[in-house]
C-alpha cells in the first residue's frame, strides 16, 4: 500500500478501474487535500512557473483591454462586412469550453454515472473559468463596457426595454443564467470538502477562511439529507442548460439570414460542437495536473478512456453537421448558399475550412481504437486537435460567411491584427490564472464523493472501519 | 487550537446576508433612482429656474414672459419666428426689442443691457432652458403643424415670470406622445395658447385631429430614426 507521505509514488496506470487499487477512505482524504494544505512557502516550483506565466498573459490581456477601451474597435481587424471576427469567434469557443463541465457534474449525476466522480469539480471550475473568459467578450466587442448595462430590462428614463425579439438580448439571459447555477451547483458541491479543509488546515487563517465558506457544515445526517437534495435540485437546473445556453448562442447567428447561418441544425450542432470542445480542454487540462500532483491513483485511464468515447460521439454528430451543410447547400437551390460551400473549399480562407476537417474529423477517427484512447501522448494530441479545430469552425462560420456577402461590391476580407491575437491569447491568461489558484486553494477532486466512491467498491470488513485495511 | 469563530459568527453573518445586503443594494437603487429623476439633476420646476440673461450683467432687470405673453398678450410667434417653418424656433435678435423698447421705457435702467447689446452690436447671453442633447432630432415646425401646443412641453409660459422647464424632457416622456398623440393633441386655433387645458373628451377629439392631420401611426412615429439619425 502507498505510504500517503511518499511524495512521488511509482506510477502504476489502471485501465479497468475508476480507482487504482489499494486507495482507503484515509489515503484519498490526504492525497487531496495535502496538496491544497501544502504550506504557502513550499509552494512546488512547477506551480509558481505556470503561476507566473498565466499572470503575463493576463498582464496582456490587461493591457489589450486597456487599449480597446481608450482607443476604440479600430484596433481590431473586423469591418464592414466582417464586424464580427476574434471577439465573437473567441466567445463562442470559449462558452463551448464550458459545456463539458456542466455536463460532467449535472447530466452524468442525474444518470448516476461513477466516473464522473474524480474529474467533476474540476471540469466545473473549468466551466466557471470558461464562461467568465466567454462573458467577457461580448461586454467588451462594443468597445464600450460602461454601456453595459443597457442590456438589462431595467426601468430606464428613455421608456425602452432592450430588444427582446433579439437572439443578442437573449445570450444575457443565457449566460448569467448559465454562470449563477454554474456557480451555485459548484459552491454547494464544495462545501462538505471546505470542512474537511477546515478540520484539517493548521493556519487559524485558513481555518477562519474554509471554516467561513463551509457554512458550518459539520457533517451531520441532516446536513447531508439537505446536500443531497440541493445538487439533485441544482443538476436537475443545470441539466436543461446544457442544450439551452449554447443553442441560444447558434440562435445569434440562425435568426440571421446569412448564408450559412440560416440553418435549423445549428442548436444541436452547436451543442454537439460544445461538449466536443469541452471533453477535449478537460482532457488537455487532466493530463498534466494528474501528473504534476501524481493523482493517476483517482484519474485512471478509464476515465480517459470514457470521455474519448464522449469526445468521439460528439465528434461524429460535429461531423454530422459539416455533411449536413453541404447537402443544404444544393438542397436549398440557392445561389448564395451554393456559393457559400463553394467558397468555403476553394476560396481565400479554404485553408481554414480543411484545416477544420483535419483537426475536428479527421484527426479524431484514431479515437476509434482503444489501444489510442489510452495512450495519454495521443489522447493529449487528438484533444488540442479538437481544441484548434472548434476554434477554426467558429472562424469558418463567421468570417467566411461575412467576407462574402449578398452584393460582391461589398466583399472583403478579414486579417487579425496584434490587438485580435493578444485579446485571445491574453484570456488564457485568465483562464490559467483562475484555474491554478483553484487548484491550489480549493480540493481538485470531490473528497468526499471519491470516498463514497471507495466505499461502494471496496469489500467491507467487518469492523467498518476507515484505517484503510481494506484494500483490494 | 481554540475555536476560530465565537458564538456571535452565524447571527452576523446571516444578518450580513439577509439584512447587510438588501439594504446596500436598496440604497443604491435609491441613489440610482434619484440621481437619474431628481429635479434637481433634470433643472426642472421654478426652484431650479436661471436666471436670464446669462451672466450677472449690471443693471439686467431679466426678461419676463409673465409681463410680455401674460400681461401685454405678444404672441409667441412675435419673437419666436422660426417655430412655424423651422425646427429651431429662435431666440429673438436685441432688434425684436429695440422694435419696441426704443420707443417704450427709453430710459429704464433694467433695460439698459438691451440697449448696451444693440449699441455694442453683441448679442444678449439668454441662458438655454430646454437644452437637448445634440443626437436628439427635435423639430419645432412639425409639431406646431400637426396639433402640438406650446405649453404641452414648455408650460404655461404666460405665467412665468422666469422660464423654468415644467418637464424632465426624459425620452419616455417623448414617447409617451409618440406611442399616443391622441391624449395631446389641440385644434390648430389653440396652439399659442399657454393656458390651454384638454376638453374632457379630449381622447375622441385627438383621435379625430390625428385622423384630420395625417399623423402617422405610433409604430412609425416611434421608429428610432424619427428622432435619432
Amino acid at each position: 500500500m502507498q505510504s500517503s507521505k511518499q511524495l512521488k509514488p511509482p506510477v502504476t496506470e489502471t485501465y479497468d478501474s475508476l480507482l487504482a487499487p489499494g486507495q482507503s477512505l484515509e489515503s484519498v482524504t490526504t492525497k487531496i487535500s495535502d496538496i491544497v494544505l501544502f504550506p504557502i512557502l513550499k509552494t512546488p516550483t512547477g506551480w509558481l512557473l505556470g503561476f507566473i506565466g498565466a499572470g503575463l498573459l493576463l498582464m496582456l490581456y490587461l493591457y489589450s483591454l486597456a487599449t480597446l477601451f481608450t482607443v476604440g474597435i479600430g484596433i481590431w481587424g473586423i469591418n464592414i462586412p466582417v464586424a464580427w471576427g476574434f471577439d465573437i469567434i473567441n466567445f463562442v469557443w470559449w462558452i463551448g469550453i464550458g459545456h463539458a463541465g456542466t455536463l460532467i457534474s449535472a447530466i452524468l449525476l442525474l444518470f448516476r454515472q461513477d466516473w464522473r466522480t474524480s474529474i467533476n469539480r474540476a471540469a466545473e471550475a473549468m466551466t466557471i473559468f470558461a464562461v467568465a473568459c466567454a462573458g467577457i467578450y461580448p461586454l467588451i466587442h462594443t468597445g464600450r463596457p460602461w454601456l453595459d448595462y443597457w442590456f438589462l430590462p431595467y426601468p430606464s428614463t428613455t421608456g425602452m426595454w432592450p430588444q427582446f425579439r433579439s437572439p443578442l438580448e437573449w445570450d444575457v439571459f443565457a449566460i448569467s443564467t448559465y454562470a449563477t447555477v454554474s456557480v451555485l451547483f459548484w459552491f454547494v458541491g464544495l462545501v462538505p470538502d471546505l470542512a474537511t479543509l477546515r478540520d484539517r488546515s493548521t493556519s487559524r487563517i485558513a481555518k477562519a477562511l474554509y471554516g467561513l465558506f463551509s457554512l458550518g457544515w459539520r457533517g451531520a445526517a441532516k446536513h447531508w439529507q439537505r446536500y443531497e437534495v440541493a445538487s439533485l435540485l441544482l443538476a436537475g437546473l443545470s441539466t436543461p442548460l446544457v442544450l439551452s445556453v449554447h443553442s441560444i448562442i447558434s440562435f445569434d447567428f440562425s435568426v440571421a439570414q446569412l448564408p450559412g447561418w440560416h440553418v435549423t441544425v445549428f442548436p444541436p450542432y452547436f451543442v454537439a460542437g460544445a461538449v466536443y470542445c469541452g471533453f477535449a480542454m478537460v482532457i488537455v487540462l487532466m493530463i498534466p495536473i494528474r501528473r504534476v500532483f501524481g493523482l493517476q491513483g483517482l484519474i485512471t485511464m478509464k476515465h480517459f478512456d470514457v470521455m474519448s468515447k464522449v469526445m468521439l460521439a460528439s465528434g461524429m454528430i460535429v461531423t454530422y453537421g459539416y455533411f449536413g451543410e453541404i447537402f443544404y447547400s444544393w438542397y436549398s437551390s440557392s445561389i448564395y448558399e451554393y456559393y457559400l460551400i463553394v467558397n468555403r473549399f476553394t476560396g481565400p480562407y479554404a485553408w481554414s475550412y480543411w484545416a477544420l476537417i483535419l483537426f475536428n474529423v479527421l484527426i479524431p477517427q484514431v479515437l476509434w481504437s482503444k489501444k489510442l484512447r489510452q495512450n495519454l501522448p495521443v489522447l493529449f494530441f487528438v484533444s488540442m486537435a479538437i481544441n484548434v479545430g472548434m476554434w477554426f469552425e467558429r472562424w469558418v462560420i463567421i468570417v467566411l460567411s461575412l467576407h462574402r456577402d449578398f452584393l460582391p461590391s461589398s466583399w472583403a476580407s478579414y486579417t487579425p491584427t496584434f490587438y485580435d491575437w493578444s485579446t485571445y491569447i491574453g484570456s488564457f491568461g485568465l483562464f490559467f490564472v483562475l484555474f491554478l489558484l483553484f487548484i491550489r486553494f480549493i480540493p481538485m477532486i470531490a473528497i468526499f464523493e471519491v470516498r463514497d466512491l471507495v466505499h461502494k467498491t471496496t469489500p467491507h470488513t467487518a469492523e467498518h472501519e476507515e484505517s484503510g485495511h481494506a484494500g483490494a | 487550537m481554540a475555536q476560530v469563530f465565537n458564538r456571535r459568527t452565524n447571527t452576523i453573518v446571516r444578518l450580513g446576508i439577509f439584512v447587510g445586503i438588501p439594504v446596500i443594494l436598496a440604497l443604491l437603487t435609491a441613489t440610482w433612482w434619484y440621481y437619474t429623476r431628481s429635479d434637481w439633476v433634470r433643472d426642472v420646476g421654478v426652484a431650479n429656474a436661471k436666471v436670464q440673461p446669462a451672466g450677472n450683467i449690471p443693471g439686467a432687470g431679466g426678461y419676463s414672459h409673465q409681463l410680455h405673453v401674460g400681461g401685454l398678450k405678444l404672441d409667441c410667434r412675435y419673437c419666436h419666428t422660426g417655430v412655424e417653418i423651422s425646427s429651431y424656433a429662435n431666440i429673438p435678435p436685441v432688434e425684436t426689442c429695440m422694435g419696441c423698447h426704443a420707443q417704450i421705457l427709453p430710459n429704464s435702467p433694467k433695460l439698459a443691457f438691451i440697449r448696451n447689446s444693440y449699441a455694442k452690436d453683441e448679442p444678449v447671453q439668454w441662458n438655454k432652458v430646454h437644452d437637448l442633447p445634440k443626437f436628439v432630432y427635435f423639430n419645432h415646425s412639425i409639431h406646431v403643424a400637426k396639433g402640438v401646443g406650446c405649453s404641452t412641453c414648455h408650460g404655461n409660459i404666460a405665467s412665468m415670470a422666469v422660464v423654468y422647464k415644467t418637464e424632465a424632457l426624459y425620452m419616455s416622456w417623448c414617447l409617451n406622445c409618440h406611442r399616443a398623440p391622441e391624449k395631446f393633441l389641440r385644434p390648430q386655433s389653440e396652439i399659442f395658447n399657454t393656458a390651454w387645458t384638454p376638453p374632457a373628451d379630449q381622447i375622441v377629439q385627438g383621435l379625430k385631429l390625428k385622423k384630420d392631420l395625417n399623423i402617422r401611426t405610433s409604430s412609425q412615429l416611434t421608429n428610432c430614426s424619427i428622432c435619432h439619425r
